[in-house]
Formats: C-alpha cells, structure tokens, sequence
C-alpha cells in the first residue's frame, strides 16, 4: 500500500545521508563515544519524525473513505505501523553504516547496538505512527506531531540511549539484556495500545 | 452528610501542617529538618498519579460510552493534576538545593517529572488545536490514555534500573524502612490521604466552574 511512496522513501534516505555528510564535514572523525550516540540518536529521531509524519498527511478524506470499506481498521494502524518499523530500520542500519563509514567506530560490541538499534527504531516509529494519526485530525499537523510525539518517545529514546551506551562501553549481553527488554516491552505495548485506540480515531 | 470529607480533609490538612512541622522526626545526616518535605513533596506527586489516573479512567469511560461528561471531567482533572506536579516540583527543587546543593539535577526522577509535565502540556494543546466539541473528546481521550500507559512504564521500570541521587534509589536511603519510624508514619499516611483529598476538592470546584461556564455559553 505505501509502496507507491517512493519518493518519500528515497526522501528520507537523502535527508539521512545528507545530514551525516554534513556531521562528518564538521568533525571528520569522532573519537567520544557520547558524542556519536547523540548525534546518531538525533538523526535517527529526526528521521523517523519525518518520516511518519508524512504517513497520515498525504491520505486524502476520500482515499481514507475507500480504504475503510475495503479492510478493518486494525488492518489499517497495523500495515502502517509495520511499513513505519521496516523503514525506520533499513534507515537506522543505513546509517550506523554510514557512520562506519564517515566517521569511525567507537563501538565495542556491535552485534548488540545492531539489535539496540532495531528495537529502538521499532519503538520510535511506533510511537510516532500512532501520534501521527492523532495529529491528522487537527489542522497544524506538522508541528503537533512534534509536540505530542517528543515526550512520549522519550523513554525508549531513554532507554536506547544507555543500552547504546553500554554497547559502546563493551558490556556484554548480561548488562545491555534488560534494556533490549525494556525496549520490546515498549514496543509490544505501544502496538497494542495502537490496535485498542485506532478504530476510535478512525471512526471520527 | 453530604460533604463529609471535605471535613475530613480540612481537619488532615491542619493536621499535616502542624504535626509535619512540629512533630519529633529522626536526626539523619545531611537530611535534618528537611525530612519533614516527605510530608508535603511526595503527597503532591502522589495526588498528581491519582488525579491522571482518574483522568485516563474517564477518557477510557468516554470512549467506550461516548460521554462527554466524562470528557470534562477529563481536563478538569489533568488541569488540577498538572497544578499538583508544578507545586511537587517547587518542593522538591527547594529540597534539593537544600541538601544536594542544586535546584535542579540530571536524574531518572526529576527527568521523568519534568516529561511528565510535557506529556499533560501537550494534552492541552492537543485539545486547544481542535475545534469541534465530539472530536476533541474523542482524539484527547485517545492521547491521553496512549501517554498515561507509556508514563506509568517510563516513571515505574526506568528509574529502578539506574543509579540515582534521589531518595529510594541507587543505595540511597528510601524512606520506608529504618529512618521511616512511627512518629513519621503518624503524619505521613494522613498527609497523603490529605493531599488526595484536596486534589478531588479542587477537581470538584473546577469542574462545577466548568459546568456553569458551559450553560451559561450554550
């Protein structure tokens, strides 16, 4: 269904990469583990901001009329949550891949921040999928998103944040295990609350 | 009796404020004095918790039913909630400079109360932005149930997996067990049931204020 949004897609690839460019213009290599978190969680945010914001945006009145007469509502938050989280995931081990490459590595242990990587970006979009459907139904959509969306993420921005953290330190799985579950536990509730709330949001 | 517990509440209210500032109270190091602020600062952010509870009980109640009654009842009480989260975050800022030497620090708990009050500002906006009466009830009562579960995860998993200044974490002292003795379990119950209670109180006022408000427009 979202597949005819190409463009859209490719968008946000040039947004991630463009701003990358730009981090590595400024610093060439960043040797401080704090500094290539923050600035990779921030692209990442902004991202995935962008990205859902336009997810409820381009439907039409119309179009939304003809996809509630095919499939239930259920169907609908769910093929939007579930483009949303493969998206912001291809983006996110994109860039972490462009990050490798421009500016260096200070991670110790990289088979977990890939999985850090993947839970968080889920919970990120997530969230953002469903505040964006919320924000839909209001005028100044774009920066209400923002708003209402910001501090819900922040506990699994929170969260990802130090299990990053304790990737890059070299911790093992022991140490960085309860935040991965911290992480899915977000994300399961944020998919379930989504499935309770939508067909309310949809019926107005 | 009809209004009972505002009684109730008045004579627990004389009560915190006499018994919590004159009642004996155990000699901590560094605390002192400013242990007597567990009377005031953590009922406020108990009151706040319950107040959004409510509210989330009625948006919850508004969208199964399609009331909205409950919806007003809603923002009175996230209104009322917010006023509760700004005077707990006065005490405990003036605690804080008092004993950890700044107003303010980067902390699980002082973070999550700050994102908190973003959660419930963005709530009003929310429903500032919407016009229509039927709509705005049923979007808000969406968020603010989608915001209340995700708070309750963030200020009841995160702080108890990190270290923290703050009181009941990371070694620190909580005040439940050894320095939480008798005399203080005399004044801290009631003040927390003192503090609820006003927090309904208010809620009730603002709500027939509200009330009247809408009548007198229609």
């Amino acid at each position: 269904m979202e597949w005819r949004e190409k463009a859209s897609f490719n968008g946000i690839l040039l947004y991630v990469i463009s701003t990358v460019f730009v981090v590595y213009l400024v610093f060439h290599q960043i040797e401080d583990l704090s500094t290539w978190l923050a600035i990779f969680w921030v692209v990442l945010l902004f991202a995935a901001t962008n990205a859902s914001i336009n997810s409820f945006k381009r439907e039409s009145s119309n179009q939304f009329l003809y996809y509630y007469s095919l499939c239930s509502p259920q169907g609908i938050i769910f093929s939007k949550l579930i483009y949303n989280t493969l998206l912001l995931m291809i983006v996110g081990l994109l860039s972490f891949g462009l990050f490798h490459f421009l500016l260096g590595n200070p991670l110790e242990n990289v088979g977990i921040f890939i999985w850090v990587i993947l839970l968080g970006s889920s919970a990120l979009s997530s969230t953002l999928t469903l505040v964006s459907a919320i924000a839909s139904k209001t005028n100044n959509n774009a920066a209400l998103t923002a708003i209402l969306a910001f501090p819900i993420m922040l506990p699994s921005l929170l969260t990802a944040i130090k299990a990053s953290m304790y990737c890059g330190l070299g911790f093992s799985w022991d140490e960085v295990g309860p935040y991965l579950l911290v992480l899915a536990l977000l994300n399961l509730l944020v998919y379930s609350l989504s499935y309770v709330l939508f067909p309310y949001l949809w019926r107005s | 009796m009809r209004n009972w517990w505002k009684v109730v509440t008045v004579i627990l209210l004389i009560y915190t404020l006499i018994g919590g500032l004159l009642i004996e109270v155990p000699r901590q190091h560094i605390l002192y004095e400013s242990i007597r602020n567990l009377y005031f600062h953590v009922p406020m952010w108990f009151s706040m918790i319950f107040l959004f509870f409510m509210s989330t009980v009625n948006s919850v109640k508004e969208l199964s039913k399609n009331d909205l009654e409950a919806d007003t009842k809603a923002i009175e009480l996230v209104n009322t909630g917010i006023v509760f989260g700004i005077l707990g975050t006065i005490t405990g800022s003036i605690w804080a400079k008092y004993t950890w030497g700044a107003w303010w620090t980067n902390d699980v708990k002082l973070n999550g109360s700050a994102i908190t009050m973003l959660i419930y500002m963005a709530y009003l906006v929310l429903r500032a932005s919407l016009e229509d009466e039927q709509k705005r009830a049923r979007i808000s009562a969406v968020y603010n149930i989608f915001a209340f579960v995700l708070l309750i995860v963030f200020i009841g998993i995160l702080p108890r997996m990190t270290d923290s200044l703050h009181p009941g974490n990371g070694g620190n002292p909580g005040f439940n067990n050894y320095d939480l003795d008798n005399n203080m379990k005399l004044v801290f119950y009631p003040a927390v049931l003192a503090w609820i209670l006003l927090g309904w109180w208010m809620y009730s006022l603002r709500l027939r204020k509200r009330k009247l408000q809408q009548d007198l427009s229609l």
